[in-house]
């Protein structure tokens, strides 16, 4: 619902993460001051002590869902929100801190605190669509800024955002980097992994280790054979797909698929 | 509330601090004039980093733990890698250590401009945040915006993306940048240089709370130069101990209300890192051009009041900006971008100044290169006591003020200190309590 002076409203919000989604926001330092007077920033603690009461034309989610209280608290910014992008890899796909999902989170918290009493968590780590109805998913560890301008404005022009679905590989054939996984052999996500970053890691000798999660159209079983075929041990195979996206379901499988250890759920 | 403050008993609080980074919350209570109780309370979700590194191979450490923070990610990343370093007894050729320092700096100047001008000066200019202070001073926002955006292309020239680079490994990088690509940055840090010293000179005028802490300074110290990514652990009374020795000496315990553990020297002093503390360990070894524009500003070679932790900040962007100018005119690309790190079994222990203060880790890997255990102290959980601490010293000279401003003054006592409360695995929320 538009502000007080007639503009839409904005407001961002933060569940478990590391901020560095919502810092891309900040990261537009040519079009921040433009964007906070072409919509009321009405909600965006990191940036603001000024809270405007919604309900908010755009909310951008960032964060997966670890705690009880956050459970409920996602349930009052759906209600509260016309448009909900999820941004990121832990909205979207329960983030890193979803590698509990594979283990006992007993376990961890013993592992990690004295005093595992005064911890409230969950079993697991949820991407925000698990838990309330989500308008667009914007994918990436982090997200790209102008991806998430791109979001934002096109909903604001009452238009669909114009983002690819393919994979990294056709961004390296655009820039013209040299296949690392054909030329050199290097294990490599970028045939099932979504395009968006650029294909930064092969251009700079690395394989794509996934940060954007899966493509549309992922094929990631004919990718691990080839892998496994040019001599990567099955537990690096796992690892390989269980990362800051492991919660994708293409990924989730892929990485069970190669698991030496027997999967706890 | 007009009058009555000091008599009172009330309750101040906060639920949701503000322009931090990550979530916590802020209570404080009152009772006949007193101040009785200060607690910071991190509600971040808990995101088990230590225990779903175990099992990683030691190499993943430093992907995977750039993603306990978005505002420092370098900080995590050059941690990481020279505690696997250490681990396997390596030590990175010079080209290496040049090329990480130079990215490093980028990080600080990201980050410190991130938080000058978008998190912390809008408490001096009674703004609510930084788009109201550019209905004020455009010039100032669009200053402090240039000099991140300078931060960031440095990042993006070196790690290839300014969040979660990717070009950092073990070892060294994947790819040393082409020698023209980073001259390039020469005459965009030249104008950050300027744009550092005029912050200096900005910030310097701003009107300062008379209160200094008696801080115990903890910060990476080292003979030659101004510490970023180097350097021995100096300690209070001034001796320096290696990162592994000081991994020690420092205890966390865990309380309640808090996902945050909180660390203790010997398991009884708070203490502070940061740049207040870098800076008293270190004011001498700053380059000419940043000890100049600190004397100007009317900062002497310690400084203890946490209200102008800005300046030094503000003196610390030119010390990086000038560190950084120096790096980007003396490169060369070099091949191979990254020394040969063989997994032994072993501890390892590294330590760096993330922009907020020193951030330790200590992992425990396997001959087979798999991580047996890990553990990592990030700053906002070792500045956590002593910013309870400044709070209380905060609302005891500010009992004369109104509720709402002295709600204020807190959360920019908390801001003083740049917490980064997405590191400390762990959200704001300040209570002020006056029964």
């Amino acid at each position: 619902m538009p502000g007080p002076d007639g503009r839409p409203t904005l407001a961002v919000w933060k569940f478990a993460s590391c901020d560095g989604c919502q810092l891309s926001l900040l990261d537009c330092e040519d079009e921040l001051l433009t964007l906070a007077g072409t919509v009321q920033i009405a909600s965006f603690t990191e940036m603001s002590r000024a809270t405007v009461a919604g309900p908010y034309d755009v909310s951008l989610v960032e964060g997966s869902i670890t705690t009880p209280d956050d459970a409920r608290r996602i349930q009052d910014v759906r209600a509260a929100s016309t448009f909900l992008v999820t941004i990121g890899a832990c909205a979207t796909a329960g983030g890193i801190q979803g590698l509990r999902n594979f283990a006992s989170v007993e376990d961890y918290t013993a592992t990690v605190y004295a005093r595992p009493e005064y911890i409230s968590t969950l079993e697991t780590s949820t991407p925000i669509s698990a838990h309330v109805a989500v308008d667009y998913e914007l994918h990436g560890c982090p997200v790209d800024r102008g991806q998430l301008l791109e979001v934002v404005l096109a909903h604001l022009a009452g238009r669909r955002p114009v983002i690819a679905g393919h994979s990294v590989c056709q961004e390296c054939k655009a820039r013209a980097t040299v296949c690392v996984l054909v030329a050199k052999g290097t294990p490599c996500l970028g045939p099932v992994t979504r395009a968006g970053c650029g294909a930064l890691c092969p251009s700079v000798d690395r394989g794509c280790f996934g940060c954007f999660g899966p493509a549309d159209t992922a094929n990631t079983a004919s990718l691990a054979g080839r892998m496994s075929a040019g001599g990567l041990a099955p537990v690096d195979v796992s690892r390989l797909f269980r990362t800051f996206n492991a919660g994708a379901p293409a990924f989730r499988q892929e990485s069970l698929a190669h698991d030496p250890r027997p999967s706890q759920r | 509330m007009t009058h009555g403050h000091r008599s009172g008993n009330r309750t101040v609080e906060v639920p949701g601090l503000a322009r931090v980074e990550g979530e916590g919350a802020l209570r404080v209570e009152i009772r006949d004039g007193a101040v009785t109780e200060v607690t910071l309370d991190i509600f971040e979700p808990p995101r088990f980093f230590e225990a779903l590194l175990e099992g990683r191979r030691f190499d993943e450490a430093p992907d995977i733990t750039a993603r306990i923070c978005g505002i420092c990610p370098v900080a995590y990343q050059m941690s990481a890698c020279r505690a696997m370093e250490d681990a396997c007894a390596v030590t990175v050729s010079a080209p290496v250590a040049a090329l990480r320092r130079l990215l490093y700096c980028g990080e600080w100047i990201q980050s410190h401009a991130l938080h000058v001008y978008l998190l912390h000066a809008p408490d001096f200019l009674g703004c609510q945040d930084a788009v109201e202070l550019a209905g004020i001073d455009r010039a100032a926002v669009e200053r402090g915006l240039e000099l991140k955006r300078t931060g960031n292309q440095l990042m993006q020239a070196v790690g290839g993306r300014a969040v979660h680079p990717v070009n950092v490994r073990v070892g060294g990088f994947y790819r040393a940048p082409d020698t023209a690509a980073l001259r390039a940055l020469a005459e965009p840090l030249r104008r950050a240089r300027d744009a550092a010293l005029r912050t200096v000179e900005w910030v310097a005028g701003f009107e300062f709370p008379d209160v200094e802490g008696d801080y115990r300074f903890v910060a990476l110290t080292h003979p030659d130069h101004y510490p970023v990514d180097d350097g021995q652990v100096a300690l209070p009374g001034g001796d320096a101990v290696s990162a592994a020795q000081f991994a020690d000496i420092a205890v966390e315990e865990h309380v309640e209300r808090s996902t945050a553990l909180h660390a203790r020297l010997e398991g009884r002093h708070p203490y502070l890192t940061g740049p207040l503390a870098r800076y008293a360990h270190n004011s001498a070894r700053l380059p000419e051009l940043a000890r100049q524009a600190a004397a100007a500003a009317g900062l002497g070679e310690v400084c203890r009041n946490p209200f102008q932790s800005i300046v030094v900040r503000a003196v610390e962007l030119v010390f990086a900006c000038d560190e950084a100018l120096r790096l980007v005119e003396a490169y060369e690309r070099f091949d191979p971008a990254a020394d040969v790190v063989d997994a032994r079994e072993g501890v390892g222990t590294g330590a760096t100044e993330a922009p907020r203060g020193l951030l330790v880790h200590r992992y425990g890997i396997g001959a087979d290169g798999v991580i047996r255990s890990a553990r990592i102290m990030p700053p906002t959980s070792q500045n956590q006591l002593t910013i309870e601490e400044d709070l209380r010293r905060v609302v005891e000279t500010g009992l004369d003020l109104s509720d709402e401003d002295l709600t204020w003054r807190c959360e920019q006592a908390v801001r003083n200190h740049d917490p980064c409360i997405s590191c400390a695995a762990h959200f704001l929320d300040l209570t002020v309590v006056r029964s």
